[in-house]
């Protein structure tokens, strides 16, 4: 092989570099690389099972020695939460009944229920300096950017990269994510930025006269159109009032077991679902950015009146 | 084929979860990899070849495209430039200019990621960087064996 010189190596490397930055900048700015990802990743996925493997090959031996006891106890724990699961839902479905034939009554147009998908976390370690997790549902499910994600206590966070066999979730804890929230106890408008850590949110832009308390739920609010509204997000754990800065200090913490959760629910949500039976093309990603500035440009309005 | 291999190998090491006191440890496997056959074989692997390694690892890891595919670029690049020399060195001072390599790459990519996303950066962001050191002379031991590479110039 003829030998290179130190110049045309080096202009090479000075192309990769100009190569690199346009991708990123292309990838961040825009989804035009989405092929691109969805076409490597299909060479990824396999090398992701197997890399699953030994934890369920330890799981698998793990099962053999449980005892029985330990089975027949949670088979009754079990039980009584199926019973009282089960009771609810009965007044659940009446309500239900009773809040449409209301709907129907206003003429309002009937609520479209969401279509809920579990999804299975693949135990991969990703980058461990952004919050993030992948789940066995791709593109052949149906899943889109932005589709918010739940787990059974609480909001898990939006799919940001949709692969053929898998997706990327963006946890809210994620240092870059920002959750627009309302406190369920007022209605009081606020944003959740993810730290970093998996057990803690920052509740940042509330003046100091702000009616929240420690012991407040925090419920995702539905601005920024992302996350559907009502569903529990965080609990106010600490409330710091420092006279020198403009805003609260408050910190909260997730419902939702973000770093334990095994199994989630991917939601499409109702006035979407029309939208994706017609075109199963991937939404142009938003940001989290620019559903912050809406939320605070909300929140801001709301202060003025 | 042996290179594809090892870095399949790499890939693997990288995604097996492991407990989160030890995820801090974890040393940048592929980039050690890649270090490796950089300089064993300098005519093929390149830096062509570590941006694309890179930007297989971008797509596993669920990041920004390009941004490890830069890093490695450029690890790849100083690698090969410098073959001649690193393969003369003692095993000493041969993991020593990795650990700085390592370095290097971890700060790119460490201010890349910094412009597009917020995240936190602190000390235990640098450990995989003396891990990789330390595991730098057996890997290249393994490695030689296994593949029967012959001896770099």
């Amino acid at each position: 092989m003829a030998r290179e010189t130190p110049s045309t190596s080096l202009f090479r490397f000075a192309l990769l570099v100009c190569i690199s930055v346009l991708v990123m900048i292309v990838d961040y700015r825009s989804h035009y690389l989405q092929h691109l990802r969805s076409a490597l990743a299909t060479v990824i996925t396999p090398l992701q099972v197997v890399a699953t493997l030994p934890n369920e090959i330890a799981e698998r031996v793990n099962i053999w020695f449980i005892s029985s006891e330990g089975l027949r106890e949670d088979h009754e724990a079990l039980r009584s939460e199926y019973v009282q699961l089960k009771s609810s839902l009965q007044t659940l479905e009446a309500l239900e009944r009773e809040n449409e034939a209301l709907r129907h009554l206003l003429d309002a147009a009937e609520k479209i229920k969401d279509k809920v998908l579990m999804a299975e976390l693949i135990e991969v370690s990703l980058d461990p300096y952004t919050h993030k997790i992948l789940v066995d549902r791709g593109l052949r499910d149906g899943t889109h950017v932005g589709q918010p994600v739940f787990d059974p206590t609480g909001v898990m966070g939006q799919v940001t990269q949709v692969m053929p066999f898998t997706s990327a979730v963006t946890l809210i804890t994620d240092p870059g994510h920002a959750t627009p929230v309302q406190v369920r106890r007022n209605g009081l408008r606020a944003v959740a930025f993810g730290t970093g850590n998996s057990d803690r949110l920052r509740i940042s832009y509330l003046s100091q006269i702000a009616d929240i308390r420690v012991g407040d739920v925090l419920v995702s609010s539905g601005l920024g159109g992302r996350f559907p509204t009502g569903y529990p997000v965080a609990t106010v754990i600490s409330v710091e009032n420092d006279p020198g800065e403009a805003f609260l200090h408050i910190e909260a913490e997730p419902t939702a077991k973000i770093d334990r959760s095994s199994q989630v629910l991917l939601v499409w949500r109702a006035e979407q679902q029309s939208q994706i039976a017609e075109e199963p093309t991937v939404e142009p990603y938003v940001g989290a950015e620019q559903e912050l500035q809406a939320a605070i440009l909300k929140e801001e309005a709301s202060r003025r009146q | 084929m042996r290179i594809a291999l090892s870095f399949i190998a790499a890939f693997l090491l990288m995604l097996v979860p492991l407990p989160d006191w030890a995820t801090t440890y974890r040393p940048d496997w592929v980039l050690l990899v890649l270090i490796y056959w950089c300089l064993a074989m300098p005519d093929r692997v390149g830096p062509v070849a570590g941006w694309m390694v890179g930007l297989l690892v971008d797509i596993t890891q669920a990041n920004l495209l390009g941004l490890n595919a830069l890093g490695m670029s450029l690890v790849g690049y100083l690698a090969n430039r410098f073959h001649y020399r690193l393969s003369m060195f003692p095993w000493l001072q041969q993991a020593v200019s990795v650990l700085l390599m390592l370095l290097l790459y971890r700060a790119l990519v460490g201010w890349i990621r910094g412009f597009f996303s917020t995240w936190n950066l602190d000390f235990t962001y640098w450990v995989p960087c003396l891990v990789g050191m330390l595991v730098w002379p057996l890997l290249h031991i393994i490695l030689q064996e296994l593949c029967r590479v012959p001896k770099t110039r």
